[in-house]
């Protein structure tokens, strides 16, 4: 693999708050950023331990949102409990196949996406893998970015309950199946903004030290311009 | 201290050396393939226009019915507040909670904080509490989900449909407005209002 200049061999540091490039002090680990006073660290801080934390409690979550029934409905005689996937398999009944598409995939597969991939994702760096490096930070860029879609079926069940108030007619209630969901998307979120994928490509650079202990001395030397591509 | 013309890579760590786009580029990081920056897609006046714009079409999604139902003679409407008051009264507070924050106050917030910055940049002026609204507008982007709310509108209709008579109205409209607008305000990077205020700053000084 081709390697690209690191800042933490330069001393360099980027500020999370406002994405300024700053030289740390050699001495002081915790400077603060000169433009936006956010201070400044290498890594987020305790991002594994945080970022386990969030995504057990999320998994754990999990269960409860899928097994408990998120909604009841009543129409005149007919009342029934719905779950997540009961919902998804309804819409697919009545013949809305695109809803149903986009509902399972909000719903049910990119929490499922997200909690395997993240677990995956902190195992591998905690084990220091090299492995596909690349794949795995694009993976990581798409969790972060999907996360909050998956509150759909959450916000689906909050309008449901307001505009179907018919008394003995017809009526929506929530159940606690819901509440869960939304925990677990909550969860999930905290989970992918707490990981740091830096923290893989380390495992990669510190196997290669020797080579860049070399070049401290003079960073310009090695940094090249980013390559512009169109969108 | 600051090296202003380097740029990390916030996702691999790796370094590069800025250099000027033209319009429509974005420079990727060749290790890692994230964006690292692009060129600049609004100027200040079409940021602050953007936002304006989508001021009018929060009030709008907020003021009137999102949709109507009727049912055996009977008809129901509500608007988003409505919505978010039945279900705090309901069993599930906290999702009303949840639907209050994410739909209705942190995207105000956004707004009314991209309306004050805008509005004090483009006359060449850095506005007092500059800093503590930027980091502000940052945390608060992940959480702002009028685009879902948007798309959950549009199923809850569809669910309704063979239930009842559903007709999506003005409020539908309005938040239809708002993703829209927002989309492209929030494709703007932060970090060229901190390039602009540095500007300011340094042609001040």
């Amino acid at each position: 693999m081709n390697k690209q200049p690191r800042a933490a061999d330069f001393g360099l540091v980027v500020c999370e708050g406002c994405d300024l490039a700053v030289r740390q002090p050699r001495n002081n680990e915790e400077g603060f950023c000169p433009r936006c006073d956010e201070p400044l660290r290498r890594r987020k801080r305790d991002s594994l331990t945080r970022s386990w934390a969030f995504l057990i409690s999320a998994a754990l979550l999990y269960i409860p949102a899928n097994m408990l029934p998120i909604m009841h409905t009543q129409q005149l005689l007919d009342r029934y409990d719905s779950t997540i996937l009961s919902g998804v398999v309804l819409l697919w009944h009545n013949g809305v196949y695109d809803l149903a598409i986009i509902v399972f995939t909000a719903s049910i597969f990119v929490p499922i996406l997200k909690i395997v991939s993240l677990a995956i994702l902190l195992i591998a760096t905690q084990r220091g893998s090299h492995w596909r490096l690349r794949e795995r930070t694009q993976i990581y860029r798409i969790i972060d970015y999907v996360g909050h879609w998956s509150m759909l079926d959450v916000f689906v069940v909050v309008l449901l309950i307001s505009l179907v108030q018919f008394g003995g007619l017809a009526l929506v209630q929530p159940l606690p199946g819901v509440m869960a969901f939304g925990g677990v998307v909550v969860l999930t979120m905290l989970a992918s903004m707490s990981f740091d994928p830096r923290l893989m490509w380390d495992a990669h650079a510190n196997a290669n030290t020797e080579t860049h202990s070399a070049t401290d001395a003079a960073p310009e030397a090695n940094i090249q311009t980013a390559a512009a591509a169109k969108p | 201290m600051a090296e202003a013309n380097w740029v990390i890579c916030k996702f691999c760590d790796s370094v590069y050396q800025r250099t000027a786009l033209a319009r429509c580029e974005i420079a990727r990081c060749s290790q890692c393939g994230a964006e690292l920056y692009h060129a600049r897609r609004a100027s200040i006046d079409a940021m602050l226009a953007l936002t304006i714009g989508s001021l009018f079409a929060f009030v709008i999604a907020n003021l009137f019915p999102i949709a109507s139902l009727e049912a055996q003679g009977r008809s129901n409407e509500a608007n988003l507040w409505q919505v978010i008051i039945d279900s705090l009264d309901s069993s599930a507070a906290p999702i009303g909670a949840l639907a209050a924050m994410t739909v209705f106050f942190f995207p105000l917030t956004q707004l009314c904080l991209f309306a004050y910055v805008l509005s004090a940049l483009r006359m060449d002026h850095i506005p007092p509490g500059f800093r503590l609204v930027m980091h502000t507008l940052r945390q608060m982007h992940p959480w702002a989900m009028v685009e879902v709310f948007m798309l959950g509108v549009l199923v809850a209709v569809v669910k309704l449909k063979d239930v009842a008579s559903v007709t999506p109205l003005n409020g539908t409209w309005g938040f239809a407005a708002l993703t829209l607008l927002l989309t492209l305000l929030n494709s703007c990077h932060l970090s060229e209002l901190w390039d602009r205020a540095d500007r300011i700053k340094s042609a001040s000084a």
